[in-house]
């Protein structure tokens, strides 16, 4: 958020009796949370959302010296260190930046009776239907209640009644009995997507969250606030009651929606998906994804998923594809069609195959229309790395031409295509009649119909690897849930197919392995491994593509131009 | 003997024959103080004002030339003049006696105060239901202009200020400043954390802003007429000059009346200017400034020391009727509405009606309000249907305790002071109500049921 990314200047703030150094104007939860690791609890302030202290939980006492005004000296107590003067009322650290010599007690016993209060309040009206609700588990004021609250309730009054299950959203359902009224949803929708959408109606404890009339909270990015509320009254329609959260596991993963490489969690439980949330970087997609990303996990378990090798439409065991793809791939007259959705290792892996056979490379491009935040005008998370590994050396169209006029010239007759659909890329289905194709993807399309040979290779879910987005930002997908039973992963394949059509060195492709030959042949990745990459991804420096000019428009952190110079 | 009344605001509000439009005005003096302002230069005014010790007769009673003197010059934004008139604390009923019957006094004061800030406009956030004091000042603030005395150039001195009157929605939050600043700007009135939004600094479109209430505004214009000093020179040092005091309850007189401060005590103004109590009836308590003031209970003693050392030992009837007096006994002037009440009150259904208030109007922002003060009116609603129990006290006091002094604005003690002072000096009345309904003698619940561990 800070926008003075100099030097930040250090300042001494004292947490519980300790002095702590942390950057001058933090904010205090920040300050305090990253200096000593203590929570201040909070429900409505979020870094990246404006401060508005409404809910009072973050309570802290501050202090700090007292200065002598006749002699602008400190007042030193007998031991001869500062008098701190105390201020008299708690104040809420949310609204607090560190300075100097500032002085918090974060665990007094006049904190503890304010969390106390906070938290009774909120639970006095609070339907308190953990047993129902999906946000048990993950539940601030679950949390809060079992760690501040006094752990039982003074309150015998009939609680108030508010709607419940409104659907505030084509993706996102609404229970105002549960909503603590903290406005982050409301900020979230005014400050960050600027679709100004939700507010308050009613007043004092009656106070209702809504959508504005002939309005509703339809915008791609509605589901955030599901993941911002710090309590059950946003949930996700595709979500709700389909699993508990803590039998789920969360992965790390990248969004394969576009160019961006939205950083994200895949949360899953016995091989299963339930639902992708994002996963915080600042220097990407700070704490949002987008919800179109979110259902990508559906693609895993889609009708049209492909799950076993096929020869002319039969199904085969995968010794049998690799046989029948060798020799239509022997042949003199191929091409290659690579895909932007595939690993900077797979793409590494094509390309030294296609080197090796001496067949051209074309790769088609998926251009659709940026929406400025988090999806770019690339609908493909691995443009960068297709040029990176010199699988291609121009930037990917959205149509095949040369490919097109190859096939009907008869330059070509043999095909090897990696989950692209030609098709879609210019070419007419009926032209794919004249060239025999060899088809590795996920799912079942117009080219996997017209190939000879199919064979099926998992999702990005079912592999790790690496993508490089749109700032040339190198970032590591894992795998969250194993692939179906005897797929082989496209590196394997790409193995299996070049040892059978008699090429030498491509034998045992594992990622690592790929990593070791790519850091010494590929100059933007020089001294990198695959395990070196951390979480958040790291910066290449990527002045080699200085002069393409690729179709994103900006974006959330990210200028178009200004980044091929950027440095790691 | 009672005291005679020192009027300078309502000096000729209730005159025979007074009207409200400018020519009678103008009769009577009206806007030579705007003309002689304009001669002087502005910060010249802004330190009679400070000068004069003039307190906010709002409620809180800040100095209003200190809150001149904190406007943020150097930002270069646009200073805002904005006048409240929001007046709606239960009990007062002074501003809108200016409004209705002197509305020319408020528009020269406001005119003189925006010239002393330089302000580069002028609001006057008029309540929602004062719908007809908010015409009478439109038509006003039309007279006004046509003779010069807002809009461009005002009086041939080059400067200019439109007023623009805004009515509220019917919001008792709307009084307080940054919730009022929040509605004047089209939004919710929930009110600004303080850091950082002073109105000094951050105020209307975070510019620097001066907010004050009607009566305050209205004493600019004296204090230009007379010199700051010699305005002092009225009450008592720190309570200087006159205030409007609302009396309502049970008193023969009920009504508003102008003093100079400290000139009487409460005594004084309940027993010889208002008649007294109904008669057979005895005072029982004094809410003493406005239903958010601490109660005070007849027979009580408050004792303490003066500012001089000296001590004091009073019942309610020698507090002196000012700004200080009420504050050492351990309550306040608020907006100075002086609410008796006498022995055939039941201070359960007073307190349940207090309560019923604050609960309707909390804006909802911030959680120890929202969730307090309804919970205080159905703890109270509740005793009075007859399901009070023993503990209800006990709890009416914890709930209020867990409000003040944790809420983002003042609300929160306006709504647990009430409680807190009820409790303890008629905590028995809180009990009785618990026999009467029987529940006395079950075992208290305590603890109530437990949810966790």
């Amino acid at each position: 958020m800070s926008e003075e990314s100099k030097k930040p200047q250090e300042v001494t703030i004292n947490i519980d009796g300790k002095d702590y150094k942390v950057p001058a104007g933090m904010n205090l939860i920040d300050a305090v949370k990253k200096a000593s690791g203590k929570e201040i609890p909070h429900y409505c302030y979020h870094p990246k959302l404006s401060v508005v202290g409404n809910c009072r939980m973050c309570m802290v006492e501050m202090g700090t010296p007292m200065i002598d005004r006749a002699t602008g000296q400190p007042i030193l107590d007998d031991k001869g260190t500062p008098k701190i003067g105390w201020m008299p009322k708690p104040a809420i650290a949310c609204a607090s930046k560190a300075t100097d010599g500032l002085h918090v007690r974060t665990d007094s016993p006049m904190v503890q009776d304010c969390r106390k209060g906070t938290l009774e309040f909120l639970l006095i009206n609070h339907p308190l239907d953990c047993p129902i609700c999906d946000q048990a588990g993950e539940c601030r004021l679950q949390e809060f209640a079992t760690d501040y609250g006094r752990g039982y309730s003074r309150f015998v009054e009939q609680k108030n009644v508010k709607p419940k299950r409104t659907q505030i959203g084509p993706r996102v359902m609404l229970d105002d009995e549960r909503c603590i009224l903290c406005s982050r949803c409301i900020r979230f929708c005014r400050e960050i997507i600027k679709e100004d959408v939700l507010g308050f109606v009613n007043r004092g404890s009656y106070s209702t969250l809504t959508a504005y009339p002939g309005r509703q909270l339809d915008s791609n990015y509605s589901l955030n606030t599901v993941d911002l509320c710090p309590v059950g009254a946003l949930t996700d329609t595709d979500f709700r009651f389909k699993m508990r959260v803590w039998f789920l596991k969360p992965v790390s993963s990248i969004c394969t929606e576009s160019s961006v490489g939205v950083n994200t969690e895949v949360w899953s439980r016995e091989g299963k998906i339930y639902r992708i949330t994002p996963r915080e970087n600042d220097a990407v997609n700070d704490s949002w994804m987008a919800d179109s990303g979110r259902r990508l996990y559906k693609q895993v378990e889609a009708d049209n998923r492909l799950l076993t090798c096929k020869t002319g439409g039969a199904d085969v065991n995968f010794g049998e594809a690799v046989t029948k793809a060798a020799s239509i791939l022997g042949s003199a007259k191929l091409a290659i069609v690579g895909s932007a959705h595939s690993s900077v290792e797979e793409q590494f892996a094509l390309a030294l195959l296609a080197k090796a056979k001496k067949a051209s490379v074309s790769v088609p491009a998926h251009v659709g229309e940026g929406d400025s935040i988090l999806i770019s005008s690339d609908r493909s998370p691995n443009t960068r790395g297709a040029l990176v590994t010199g699988l291609v050396n121009t930037l990917p169209n959205p149509t095949l031409s040369d490919l097109e006029s190859a096939i009907t010239s008869g330059k070509i007759d043999a095909l090897l295509v990696v989950r692209e659909d030609i098709t879609q890329a210019g070419i007419e289905a009926a032209k794919l009649a004249g060239v025999r194709i060899v088809y590795i993807g996920t799912h079942a399309n117009a080219t996997s119909q017209a190939a000879q040979v199919v064979i099926p290779i998992p999702t990005v879910f079912e592999r790790n690897g690496t993508f490089i987005n749109q700032n040339f930002r190198i970032q590591k997908f894992n795998t969250c849930v194993p692939a179906p039973a005897d797929m082989r992963s496209e590196l394997k394949v790409i193995s299996e197919i070049a040892q059978a059509i008699g090429i030498e060195g491509l034998d045992g492709l594992t990622v690592s392995q790929v990593w070791k030959q790519m850091t010494t042949e590929v100059q933007e990745l020089t001294g990198l491994s695959f395990e070196s990459i951390p979480d958040h991804g790291t910066q290449l420096q990527a002045g080699r593509f200085a002069s393409i000019r690729f179709p994103e428009g900006p974006s959330l952190h990210y200028t178009p131009g200004a980044t091929s110079i950027a440095k790691a | 003997m009672a005291v005679a009344e020192k009027r300078i605001i309502l000096k000729y509000a209730d005159e025979p024959g007074y009207t409200p439009d400018i020519t009678c005005y103008m009769k009577h003096g009206g806007y030579q103080r705007l003309k002689k302002a304009l001669g002087m230069k502005p910060e010249d005014i802004v330190n009679e004002v400070a000068d004069s010790g003039v307190r906010g007769r709002g409620g809180a009673g800040f100095p209003m030339g200190m809150k001149m003197r904190f406007l943020d010059r150097k930002s270069g934004k646009p200073i805002y003049l904005v006048c409240n008139a929001d007046e709606s604390e239960p009990g007062t009923f002074k501003d809108r006696q200016i409004i209705h019957k002197d509305p020319h006094q408020l528009i020269e004061g406001l005119m003189i105060t925006a010239y002393a800030i330089q302000a580069a406009q002028a609001f006057i956030y008029i309540r929602g239901e004062m719908y007809q004091g908010a015409r009478m000042l439109e038509t006003a603030i039309e007279e006004a202009r046509a003779k010069g005395f807002t809009g461009a150039n005002i009086g041939g001195s080059n400067y200019s200020c439109e007023i623009v009157v805004h009515r509220g929605a019917g919001a008792y939050i709307c009084g307080e400043e940054t919730g009022l600043l929040e509605s004047l700007e089209g939004k919710r009135p929930y009110p600004r954390i303080k850091p950082p939004f002073f109105p000094a600094v951050l105020g209307l479109y975070q510019c620097p802003t001066l907010v004050n209430n009607v009566e305050t505004i209205c004493n600019v214009k004296h204090i230009v007429d007379m010199g700051g000093k010699e305005y002092a020179k009225i009450g008592r040092p720190n309570n200087t000059g006159t205030r409007i005091w609302s009396v309502s309850g049970h008193v023969k007189r009920p009504g508003y009346y102008e003093f100079e401060c400290g000139a009487l005590t409460y005594g004084e103004l309940i027993y010889d200017v208002c008649g007294g109590i109904r008669d057979g009836h005895k005072l029982k308590a004094v809410i003493p400034g406005g239903s958010s003031s601490k109660i005070l209970r007849a027979g009580e003693r408050f004792k303490g020391k003066n500012k001089d050392g000296s001590e004091f030992d009073w019942g309610i009837e020698d507090i002196p009727l000012d700004f200080d007096g009420p504050m050492a006994a351990g309550s306040m002037s608020g907006s100075g509405a002086v609410i008796v009440m006498d022995d055939s009150t039941d201070m359960v259904e007073a307190m349940a009606n207090i309560n019923a208030f604050y609960a309707h109007e909390s804006c909802g922002q911030c959680t120890p309000c929202r969730e307090g003060s309804l919970w205080l009116r159905k703890i109270t609603s509740r005793m009075c249907a007859g399901g009070a129990r023993a503990e209800d006290a006990d709890l009416l006091k914890s709930v209020a305790d867990q409000m003040a002094g944790r809420t983002i604005c003042a609300f929160g003690e306006a709504a647990s002071w009430p409680v807190q002072s009820f409790i303890a000096k008629f905590k028995d009345e809180f009990v009785a109500k618990a026999q009467q309904a029987g529940n006395a003698s079950k075992a208290p619940t305590g603890r109530g049921f437990r949810l966790i561990g």
